[in-house]
Protein backbone atom coordinates (compact mmCIF):
# COMPACT_ATOMS: atom_id res chain seq x y z
CA UNK A 1 0.00 0.00 0.00
CA UNK A 2 1.29 3.42 -0.87
CA UNK A 3 -1.54 5.75 0.08
CA UNK A 4 -0.27 9.13 1.21
CA UNK A 5 3.48 8.70 0.83
CA UNK A 6 3.65 11.36 -1.91
CA UNK A 7 3.35 14.47 0.35
CA UNK A 8 6.30 13.21 2.40
CA UNK A 9 8.62 13.03 -0.59
CA UNK A 10 9.94 16.64 -0.78
CA UNK A 11 10.89 16.56 2.91
CA UNK A 12 12.51 13.16 2.50
CA UNK A 13 14.56 14.44 -0.45
CA UNK A 14 15.83 17.33 1.69
CA UNK A 15 16.62 15.00 4.59
CA UNK A 16 18.48 12.68 2.26
CA UNK A 17 20.56 15.41 0.57
CA UNK A 18 21.36 17.52 3.65
CA UNK A 19 21.27 14.99 6.46
CA UNK A 20 21.64 11.29 5.66
CA UNK A 21 24.03 11.57 2.71
CA UNK A 22 26.53 14.09 4.18
CA UNK A 23 26.62 12.28 7.54
CA UNK A 24 27.16 8.82 6.00
CA UNK A 25 29.73 10.25 3.58
CA UNK A 26 31.66 11.87 6.43
CA UNK A 27 31.53 8.73 8.58
CA UNK A 28 33.03 6.86 5.62
CA UNK A 29 36.23 8.90 5.96
CA UNK A 30 36.96 7.00 9.17
CA UNK A 31 37.66 3.85 7.15
CA UNK A 32 40.25 5.58 4.98
CA UNK A 33 42.82 3.12 3.75
CA UNK A 34 40.55 0.21 4.62
CA UNK A 35 41.79 -0.07 8.20
CA UNK A 36 40.24 0.44 11.60
CA UNK A 37 43.30 2.32 12.86
CA UNK A 38 41.40 5.51 13.61
CA UNK A 39 38.91 3.61 15.73
CA UNK A 40 41.76 1.92 17.55
CA UNK A 41 43.20 5.37 18.28
CA UNK A 42 39.85 6.73 19.48
CA UNK A 43 39.08 3.80 21.74
CA UNK A 44 42.61 2.82 22.71
CA UNK A 45 44.70 5.88 23.53
CA UNK A 46 44.41 7.00 27.13
CA UNK A 47 43.93 10.66 26.28
CA UNK A 48 40.85 9.94 24.19
CA UNK A 49 39.44 7.22 26.43
CA UNK A 50 39.44 9.89 29.12
CA UNK A 51 37.35 12.17 26.91
CA UNK A 52 34.78 9.39 26.44
CA UNK A 53 34.74 8.76 30.15
CA UNK A 54 34.42 12.53 30.89
CA UNK A 55 31.52 12.85 28.47
CA UNK A 56 29.74 9.87 29.98
CA UNK A 57 30.32 11.09 33.54
CA UNK A 58 29.01 14.57 32.77
CA UNK A 59 25.95 13.14 31.00
CA UNK A 60 25.14 10.97 34.03
CA UNK A 61 25.54 13.87 36.47
CA UNK A 62 23.50 16.26 34.31
CA UNK A 63 20.70 13.70 33.93
CA UNK A 64 20.58 13.01 37.68
CA UNK A 65 20.52 16.70 38.63
CA UNK A 66 17.89 17.48 35.98
CA UNK A 67 15.70 14.70 37.37
CA UNK A 68 16.13 15.98 40.92
CA UNK A 69 15.14 19.54 39.92
CA UNK A 70 12.73 18.66 37.12
CA UNK A 71 10.42 16.33 39.00
CA UNK A 72 9.24 18.84 41.64
CA UNK A 73 8.83 21.49 38.94
CA UNK A 74 6.84 19.29 36.54
CA UNK A 75 4.82 17.97 39.46
CA UNK A 76 3.94 21.44 40.76
CA UNK A 77 2.92 22.79 37.34
CA UNK A 78 0.76 19.73 36.71
CA UNK A 79 -1.07 19.91 40.04
CA UNK A 80 -1.57 23.65 40.55
CA UNK A 81 -4.43 25.89 39.36
CA UNK A 82 -4.59 26.66 35.60
CA UNK A 83 -3.55 30.30 36.09
CA UNK A 84 -0.43 29.37 38.08
CA UNK A 85 0.30 26.54 35.64
CA UNK A 86 0.34 28.99 32.73
CA UNK A 87 2.75 31.25 34.61
CA UNK A 88 4.88 28.28 35.61
CA UNK A 89 4.98 27.17 32.00
CA UNK A 90 6.06 30.57 30.72
CA UNK A 91 9.05 30.57 33.05
CA UNK A 92 10.11 27.15 31.77
CA UNK A 93 9.58 27.97 28.08
CA UNK A 94 11.29 31.38 28.22
CA UNK A 95 14.70 29.97 29.20
CA UNK A 96 14.17 26.97 26.88
CA UNK A 97 13.83 29.20 23.82
CA UNK A 98 16.39 31.81 24.85
CA UNK A 99 19.61 31.33 22.92
CA UNK A 100 22.04 28.92 24.58
CA UNK A 101 24.73 31.53 23.89
CA UNK A 102 22.91 34.23 25.83
CA UNK A 103 22.54 31.90 28.79
CA UNK A 104 26.12 30.70 28.61
CA UNK A 105 27.35 34.29 28.54
CA UNK A 106 25.15 35.08 31.54
CA UNK A 107 26.66 32.17 33.49
CA UNK A 108 30.14 33.49 32.71
CA UNK A 109 29.10 36.81 34.20
CA UNK A 110 27.57 35.12 37.23
CA UNK A 111 30.24 32.49 37.95
CA UNK A 112 33.50 34.17 36.91
CA UNK A 113 36.35 34.98 39.33
CA UNK A 114 35.12 38.57 39.52
CA UNK A 115 31.58 37.48 38.80
CA UNK A 116 28.39 38.32 40.60
CA UNK A 117 28.42 35.28 42.92
CA UNK A 118 32.01 35.57 44.04
CA UNK A 119 31.69 39.34 44.66
CA UNK A 120 28.58 38.78 46.70
CA UNK A 121 30.04 35.91 48.75
CA UNK A 122 33.15 38.00 49.49
CA UNK A 123 31.07 41.08 50.36
CA UNK A 124 29.01 39.22 52.93
CA UNK A 125 32.23 37.76 54.31
CA UNK A 126 31.50 34.11 53.65
CA UNK A 127 34.71 33.55 51.68
CA UNK A 128 37.92 35.53 51.27
CA UNK A 129 39.15 34.11 47.97
CA UNK A 130 36.91 33.69 44.91
CA UNK A 131 35.60 30.16 44.38
CA UNK A 132 36.59 28.47 41.11
CA UNK A 133 33.17 28.13 39.48
CA UNK A 134 34.13 28.62 35.86
CA UNK A 135 36.39 26.73 33.44
CA UNK A 136 35.87 23.51 35.36
CA UNK A 137 33.54 20.56 35.89
CA UNK A 138 31.16 22.53 38.14
CA UNK A 139 30.74 25.34 35.61
CA UNK A 140 29.95 22.94 32.78
CA UNK A 141 27.44 21.06 34.97
CA UNK A 142 25.62 24.25 36.00
CA UNK A 143 25.41 25.51 32.43
CA UNK A 144 24.26 22.19 30.99
CA UNK A 145 21.64 21.56 33.67
CA UNK A 146 20.24 25.00 32.95
CA UNK A 147 19.96 24.26 29.23
CA UNK A 148 18.53 20.76 29.57
CA UNK A 149 16.22 21.10 32.59
CA UNK A 150 13.13 22.07 30.49
CA UNK A 151 13.50 18.83 28.48
CA UNK A 152 13.05 16.94 31.76
CA UNK A 153 10.19 19.10 33.09
CA UNK A 154 7.92 18.74 30.03
CA UNK A 155 7.57 14.91 29.88
CA UNK A 156 7.24 14.70 33.67
CA UNK A 157 4.52 17.34 33.56
CA UNK A 158 2.75 15.28 30.88
CA UNK A 159 3.01 12.07 32.93
CA UNK A 160 1.62 13.68 36.11
CA UNK A 161 -1.25 15.20 34.09
CA UNK A 162 -2.19 11.83 32.61
CA UNK A 163 -2.40 10.26 36.06
CA UNK A 164 -5.99 9.69 37.21
CA UNK A 165 -6.54 11.97 40.25
CA UNK A 166 -9.08 9.46 41.57
CA UNK A 167 -6.15 7.15 42.42
CA UNK A 168 -4.66 9.82 44.67
CA UNK A 169 -8.02 10.54 46.28
CA UNK A 170 -8.47 6.81 46.89
CA UNK A 171 -5.03 6.53 48.50
CA UNK A 172 -5.77 9.55 50.70
CA UNK A 173 -9.13 8.09 51.66
CA UNK A 174 -7.41 4.87 52.68
CA UNK A 175 -5.18 6.89 55.00
CA UNK A 176 -1.90 6.86 53.10
CA UNK A 177 0.64 9.50 54.12
CA UNK A 178 2.03 11.99 51.59
CA UNK A 179 5.30 10.13 51.25
CA UNK A 180 3.49 6.87 50.77
CA UNK A 181 1.26 8.38 48.06
CA UNK A 182 4.35 9.74 46.33
CA UNK A 183 6.32 6.47 46.47
CA UNK A 184 3.44 4.09 45.77
CA UNK A 185 1.19 6.08 43.40
CA UNK A 186 2.91 9.04 41.76
CA UNK A 187 6.38 7.62 41.26
CA UNK A 188 5.45 4.26 39.67
CA UNK A 189 2.76 5.78 37.47
CA UNK A 190 4.92 8.66 36.22
CA UNK A 191 7.90 6.40 35.54
CA UNK A 192 7.39 6.54 31.75
CA UNK A 193 7.64 10.37 31.90
CA UNK A 194 10.76 10.19 34.05
CA UNK A 195 12.24 7.71 31.64
CA UNK A 196 11.41 9.79 28.55
CA UNK A 197 12.90 12.93 30.15
CA UNK A 198 16.04 11.15 31.38
CA UNK A 199 16.62 9.59 27.95
CA UNK A 200 16.37 12.86 26.03
CA UNK A 201 18.54 14.74 28.56
CA UNK A 202 21.19 12.00 28.57
CA UNK A 203 21.27 11.71 24.78
CA UNK A 204 21.48 15.49 24.29
CA UNK A 205 24.24 15.71 26.93
CA UNK A 206 26.42 13.21 25.07
CA UNK A 207 26.65 15.46 22.00
CA UNK A 208 26.73 18.81 23.77
CA UNK A 209 29.04 21.45 22.35
CA UNK A 210 28.40 25.13 23.16
CA UNK A 211 28.32 24.98 26.97
CA UNK A 212 31.41 22.78 27.49
CA UNK A 213 33.27 24.79 24.83
CA UNK A 214 32.62 28.09 26.60
CA UNK A 215 32.21 27.23 30.30
CA UNK A 216 34.84 24.47 30.29
CA UNK A 217 37.54 26.91 29.25
CA UNK A 218 39.47 24.16 27.44
CA UNK A 219 39.89 22.24 30.70
CA UNK A 220 36.76 20.07 30.47
CA UNK A 221 36.95 18.07 27.28
CA UNK A 222 33.80 16.50 25.90
CA UNK A 223 33.41 14.47 22.73
CA UNK A 224 31.73 17.18 20.63
CA UNK A 225 34.44 19.69 21.56
CA UNK A 226 37.14 17.17 20.64
CA UNK A 227 35.50 16.54 17.25
CA UNK A 228 35.31 20.27 16.53
CA UNK A 229 39.00 20.65 17.40
CA UNK A 230 39.95 17.78 15.09
CA UNK A 231 38.23 19.58 12.21
CA UNK A 232 39.08 23.23 12.85
CA UNK A 233 42.54 22.94 14.40
CA UNK A 234 44.14 19.62 13.51
CA UNK A 235 42.29 19.12 10.19
CA UNK A 236 42.28 15.41 10.95
CA UNK A 237 39.13 14.33 9.09
CA UNK A 238 39.47 10.53 9.42
CA UNK A 239 39.93 10.77 13.18
CA UNK A 240 37.05 13.25 13.55
CA UNK A 241 34.92 10.85 11.50
CA UNK A 242 35.84 7.89 13.71
CA UNK A 243 35.01 9.90 16.85
CA UNK A 244 31.72 10.96 15.26
CA UNK A 245 30.87 7.35 14.42
CA UNK A 246 31.44 6.28 18.02
CA UNK A 247 29.43 9.23 19.36
CA UNK A 248 26.60 8.43 16.94
CA UNK A 249 26.64 4.74 17.88
CA UNK A 250 26.50 5.64 21.59
CA UNK A 251 23.66 8.12 21.05
CA UNK A 252 21.53 5.84 18.89
CA UNK A 253 22.32 2.87 21.13
CA UNK A 254 21.09 4.62 24.27
CA UNK A 255 18.08 5.99 22.42
CA UNK A 256 17.03 2.63 20.91
CA UNK A 257 17.48 0.82 24.22
CA UNK A 258 15.26 3.40 25.89
CA UNK A 259 12.64 3.06 23.14
CA UNK A 260 12.63 -0.71 23.56
CA UNK A 261 12.19 -0.36 27.31
CA UNK A 262 9.40 2.22 26.96
CA UNK A 263 7.45 0.05 24.57
CA UNK A 264 7.62 -2.91 26.94
CA UNK A 265 6.57 -0.61 29.73
CA UNK A 266 3.53 0.54 27.78
CA UNK A 267 2.30 -3.00 27.23
CA UNK A 268 -0.47 -4.03 29.61
CA UNK B 1 3.95 16.31 57.77
CA UNK B 2 0.52 17.72 57.04
CA UNK B 3 -0.70 18.10 53.51
CA UNK B 4 -0.39 21.86 53.38
CA UNK B 5 3.07 21.79 54.95
CA UNK B 6 4.49 19.44 52.32
CA UNK B 7 2.81 21.50 49.62
CA UNK B 8 4.52 24.61 51.00
CA UNK B 9 7.85 22.80 50.98
CA UNK B 10 7.29 21.90 47.32
CA UNK B 11 6.50 25.52 46.46
CA UNK B 12 9.61 26.79 48.25
CA UNK B 13 11.79 24.26 46.42
CA UNK B 14 10.25 25.16 43.07
CA UNK B 15 10.71 28.88 43.71
CA UNK B 16 14.42 28.23 44.21
CA UNK B 17 14.53 26.21 40.95
CA UNK B 18 12.76 29.04 39.13
CA UNK B 19 15.33 31.51 40.46
CA UNK B 20 18.02 29.24 39.00
CA UNK B 21 16.18 29.12 35.65
CA UNK B 22 15.52 32.85 35.39
CA UNK B 23 18.69 34.29 36.98
CA UNK B 24 20.82 34.17 33.80
CA UNK B 25 18.04 35.86 31.83
CA UNK B 26 17.59 38.61 34.40
CA UNK B 27 21.26 39.38 35.06
CA UNK B 28 21.99 40.61 31.53
CA UNK B 29 19.48 43.48 31.86
CA UNK B 30 21.39 45.61 34.41
CA UNK B 31 24.73 44.86 32.73
CA UNK B 32 23.43 46.00 29.34
CA UNK B 33 22.60 49.45 30.81
CA UNK B 34 25.95 49.78 32.59
CA UNK B 35 27.95 52.99 32.37
CA UNK B 36 31.20 51.17 33.20
CA UNK B 37 33.69 50.52 30.41
CA UNK B 38 34.16 46.87 31.34
CA UNK B 39 32.08 44.18 32.99
CA UNK B 40 31.17 45.43 36.44
CA UNK B 41 28.40 44.33 38.77
CA UNK B 42 26.42 46.02 40.11
CA UNK B 43 26.78 48.69 37.40
CA UNK B 44 27.98 52.07 38.70
CA UNK B 45 25.48 54.03 36.63
CA UNK B 46 23.00 54.05 33.79
CA UNK B 47 23.87 54.49 30.13
CA UNK B 48 22.79 53.34 26.70
CA UNK B 49 26.36 53.14 25.38
CA UNK B 50 26.28 49.38 24.67
CA UNK B 51 23.08 49.67 22.68
CA UNK B 52 24.62 52.55 20.73
CA UNK B 53 27.74 50.53 20.11
CA UNK B 54 25.61 47.67 18.78
CA UNK B 55 23.60 49.95 16.49
CA UNK B 56 26.72 51.76 15.24
CA UNK B 57 28.61 48.60 14.38
CA UNK B 58 27.78 47.43 10.84
CA UNK B 59 29.10 43.95 11.69
CA UNK B 60 26.49 43.46 14.40
CA UNK B 61 23.71 44.86 12.22
CA UNK B 62 24.79 42.73 9.25
CA UNK B 63 24.81 39.59 11.38
CA UNK B 64 21.39 40.41 12.83
CA UNK B 65 19.82 41.04 9.43
CA UNK B 66 21.35 37.86 8.02
CA UNK B 67 20.04 35.78 10.94
CA UNK B 68 16.59 37.33 10.53
CA UNK B 69 16.24 36.41 6.87
CA UNK B 70 17.82 32.99 7.27
CA UNK B 71 15.34 32.36 10.11
CA UNK B 72 12.40 33.54 8.01
CA UNK B 73 13.43 31.43 5.01
CA UNK B 74 13.93 28.42 7.29
CA UNK B 75 10.44 28.86 8.76
CA UNK B 76 8.86 29.03 5.30
CA UNK B 77 10.78 26.04 3.94
CA UNK B 78 10.26 23.95 7.09
CA UNK B 79 6.50 24.59 6.92
CA UNK B 80 6.32 23.90 3.18
CA UNK B 81 8.08 20.54 3.60
CA UNK B 82 7.14 19.63 7.17
CA UNK B 83 3.37 20.07 7.02
CA UNK B 84 2.87 17.65 4.07
CA UNK B 85 5.25 15.27 5.83
CA UNK B 86 3.14 15.51 8.98
CA UNK B 87 -0.01 14.77 6.94
CA UNK B 88 1.67 11.68 5.46
CA UNK B 89 2.71 10.49 8.91
CA UNK B 90 -0.62 11.20 10.59
CA UNK B 91 -2.94 9.96 7.84
CA UNK B 92 -0.94 7.96 5.30
CA UNK B 93 -1.09 4.19 5.09
CA UNK B 94 2.10 3.04 3.43
CA UNK B 95 4.79 0.50 4.08
CA UNK B 96 7.75 1.97 5.91
CA UNK B 97 5.77 4.65 7.74
CA UNK B 98 7.69 3.92 10.92
CA UNK B 99 11.00 4.39 9.10
CA UNK B 100 9.86 7.73 7.66
CA UNK B 101 8.79 8.77 11.16
CA UNK B 102 12.24 7.84 12.57
CA UNK B 103 14.06 9.71 9.79
CA UNK B 104 11.90 12.81 10.25
CA UNK B 105 12.68 12.99 13.98
CA UNK B 106 16.31 11.85 13.70
CA UNK B 107 17.78 15.40 13.51
CA UNK B 108 16.52 15.86 17.08
CA UNK B 109 18.55 12.89 18.34
CA UNK B 110 21.67 12.86 16.15
CA UNK B 111 24.21 15.26 17.73
CA UNK B 112 24.30 18.55 15.82
CA UNK B 113 28.09 18.44 15.76
CA UNK B 114 27.91 15.31 13.55
CA UNK B 115 25.48 16.93 11.11
CA UNK B 116 27.67 20.05 11.07
CA UNK B 117 30.89 18.20 10.28
CA UNK B 118 29.14 16.14 7.59
CA UNK B 119 27.68 19.21 5.92
CA UNK B 120 30.97 21.08 6.26
CA UNK B 121 32.74 18.41 4.25
CA UNK B 122 30.04 18.33 1.58
CA UNK B 123 29.60 22.11 1.34
CA UNK B 124 33.34 22.68 1.10
CA UNK B 125 33.35 20.43 -1.95
CA UNK B 126 30.30 22.16 -3.47
CA UNK B 127 31.64 25.66 -2.60
CA UNK B 128 28.54 26.37 -0.52
CA UNK B 129 30.37 27.60 2.60
CA UNK B 130 29.22 31.12 3.45
CA UNK B 131 26.14 30.94 1.23
CA UNK B 132 22.98 31.88 3.08
CA UNK B 133 20.82 29.27 1.32
CA UNK B 134 23.19 26.52 2.43
CA UNK B 135 22.52 27.51 6.03
CA UNK B 136 18.78 27.64 5.30
CA UNK B 137 18.88 24.03 4.05
CA UNK B 138 20.80 22.90 7.13
CA UNK B 139 18.57 24.83 9.54
CA UNK B 140 15.49 23.39 7.84
CA UNK B 141 16.75 19.88 8.57
CA UNK B 142 17.00 20.87 12.26
CA UNK B 143 13.60 22.63 12.29
CA UNK B 144 11.63 19.84 10.56
CA UNK B 145 11.15 17.71 13.71
CA UNK B 146 9.53 20.67 15.52
CA UNK B 147 7.15 21.30 12.63
CA UNK B 148 6.29 17.59 12.36
CA UNK B 149 5.70 17.13 16.11
CA UNK B 150 3.47 20.19 16.46
CA UNK B 151 1.49 19.52 13.26
CA UNK B 152 1.00 15.80 13.97
CA UNK B 153 -0.27 16.73 17.45
CA UNK B 154 -2.69 19.19 15.80
CA UNK B 155 -3.90 16.56 13.33
CA UNK B 156 -4.42 14.02 16.10
CA UNK B 157 -6.96 16.31 17.82
CA UNK B 158 -8.57 17.14 14.49
CA UNK B 159 -12.26 16.32 14.02
CA UNK B 160 -12.39 14.62 10.65
CA UNK B 161 -16.20 14.77 10.60
CA UNK B 162 -15.79 18.42 9.55
CA UNK B 163 -13.90 17.36 6.42
CA UNK B 164 -16.46 14.68 5.66
CA UNK B 165 -19.23 17.25 6.05
CA UNK B 166 -17.50 19.58 3.58
CA UNK B 167 -17.07 16.78 1.08
CA UNK B 168 -20.66 15.66 1.62
CA UNK B 169 -21.78 19.19 0.76
CA UNK B 170 -19.95 18.92 -2.56
CA UNK B 171 -16.58 20.53 -1.84
CA UNK B 172 -13.65 19.25 -3.89
CA UNK B 173 -10.63 17.81 -2.03
CA UNK B 174 -8.70 20.98 -2.80
CA UNK B 175 -11.50 23.18 -1.47
CA UNK B 176 -11.77 21.07 1.66
CA UNK B 177 -8.05 21.35 2.28
CA UNK B 178 -7.88 25.11 1.73
CA UNK B 179 -11.21 26.13 3.31
CA UNK B 180 -11.61 23.61 6.13
CA UNK B 181 -8.50 21.62 7.05
CA UNK B 182 -5.77 24.26 6.93
CA UNK B 183 -7.79 27.06 8.63
CA UNK B 184 -8.69 24.69 11.47
CA UNK B 185 -5.05 23.70 11.73
CA UNK B 186 -3.83 27.31 11.80
CA UNK B 187 -2.89 27.47 15.50
CA UNK B 188 -0.56 24.49 15.06
CA UNK B 189 0.93 25.99 11.91
CA UNK B 190 1.57 29.34 13.63
CA UNK B 191 3.37 27.60 16.50
CA UNK B 192 5.36 25.38 14.14
CA UNK B 193 6.49 28.31 11.98
CA UNK B 194 7.52 30.46 14.95
CA UNK B 195 9.42 27.60 16.59
CA UNK B 196 11.23 26.91 13.31
CA UNK B 197 12.17 30.59 13.06
CA UNK B 198 13.54 30.76 16.61
CA UNK B 199 15.42 27.47 16.30
CA UNK B 200 17.25 28.88 13.25
CA UNK B 201 17.73 32.36 14.73
CA UNK B 202 19.48 30.86 17.80
CA UNK B 203 21.43 28.14 16.02
CA UNK B 204 25.19 28.22 16.56
CA UNK B 205 26.87 24.87 15.93
CA UNK B 206 25.96 24.49 12.24
CA UNK B 207 26.65 28.20 11.64
CA UNK B 208 30.09 27.82 13.24
CA UNK B 209 31.00 25.42 10.43
CA UNK B 210 28.97 26.67 7.46
CA UNK B 211 28.70 30.45 7.84
CA UNK B 212 32.27 31.12 6.71
CA UNK B 213 33.10 34.83 6.78
CA UNK B 214 29.40 35.76 6.66
CA UNK B 215 28.47 36.02 10.32
CA UNK B 216 25.12 35.03 11.71
CA UNK B 217 24.13 36.68 14.99
CA UNK B 218 24.96 33.61 17.17
CA UNK B 219 28.36 33.21 15.46
CA UNK B 220 29.15 36.88 15.99
CA UNK B 221 28.16 36.50 19.65
CA UNK B 222 30.33 33.38 20.00
CA UNK B 223 33.38 35.14 18.55
CA UNK B 224 32.70 38.12 20.78
CA UNK B 225 32.54 35.94 23.91
CA UNK B 226 35.73 34.11 22.93
CA UNK B 227 37.73 37.27 22.28
CA UNK B 228 36.59 40.08 24.54
CA UNK B 229 33.61 40.04 26.82
CA UNK B 230 32.36 43.61 26.60
CA UNK B 231 28.80 44.46 27.63
CA UNK B 232 27.73 44.90 24.00
CA UNK B 233 26.87 41.24 24.15
CA UNK B 234 24.64 41.92 27.18
CA UNK B 235 22.71 44.46 25.08
CA UNK B 236 22.37 41.91 22.27
CA UNK B 237 21.23 39.31 24.83
CA UNK B 238 18.53 41.64 26.15
CA UNK B 239 17.19 42.15 22.63
CA UNK B 240 17.30 38.41 21.99
CA UNK B 241 15.36 37.66 25.20
CA UNK B 242 12.76 40.29 24.25
CA UNK B 243 12.40 38.75 20.78
CA UNK B 244 11.83 35.28 22.27
CA UNK B 245 9.28 36.75 24.70
CA UNK B 246 7.39 38.34 21.80
CA UNK B 247 7.41 35.04 19.90
CA UNK B 248 6.12 33.15 22.95
CA UNK B 249 3.37 35.75 23.41
CA UNK B 250 2.44 35.33 19.73
CA UNK B 251 2.34 31.55 20.15
CA UNK B 252 0.18 31.92 23.25
CA UNK B 253 -2.16 34.32 21.50
CA UNK B 254 -2.44 32.90 17.97
CA UNK B 255 -0.79 29.50 18.15
CA UNK B 256 -1.61 26.14 19.58
CA UNK B 257 -1.06 26.33 23.34
CA UNK B 258 2.44 25.27 24.27
CA UNK B 259 1.06 22.78 26.73
CA UNK B 260 -0.92 21.16 23.95
CA UNK B 261 2.21 20.08 22.16
CA UNK B 262 3.59 18.14 25.12
CA UNK B 263 3.23 14.50 24.33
Amino acid sequence: MRRGLLPALPALVLLFCFFLFPVVRMLGFSLEGGTLDWYAKALGEGLYVEVFWNTFEIAVFVTAICLLLGYPLGFLIATTTPAWATLGFIFVMLPLWTSVLVRTYAWMVLLGRNGVFNRWLIDIGLISDPLPLLNNFAGVLIGMVHVLLPYMVLPIYGAVRRLDPALVTAAQGLGASNWRIFWRVYLPLTLPGIFAGATIVFVLSLGFFITPALLGGGKVMMLAVLIEQQIHQTLNWPFAAALSAVLLALTLGVYSLAQLFTRQEARP
Amino acid sequence: MSRSASRRLLIVACTAIYVFLMLPLVVVFPISFSSALYMQFPPPGFSLQWYERYLDDPQWIDATVRSLYIGAATAVLALALGVPLAFALARGRFAGRLIVDRIALAPLVVPTIILSVGLYGLFAKLKLIGEWYGLVAAHTVLALPFVVLVTVAGLRDFDRALEQAAEGLGASRRQTLLRVTLPLLRPSLVSAGLLAFISSFDELVVALFLAGPNMTLPKKMFDNIMMEIDPTIAAVSVMQILLVSIVLVLIGRFGRGLRGSVR
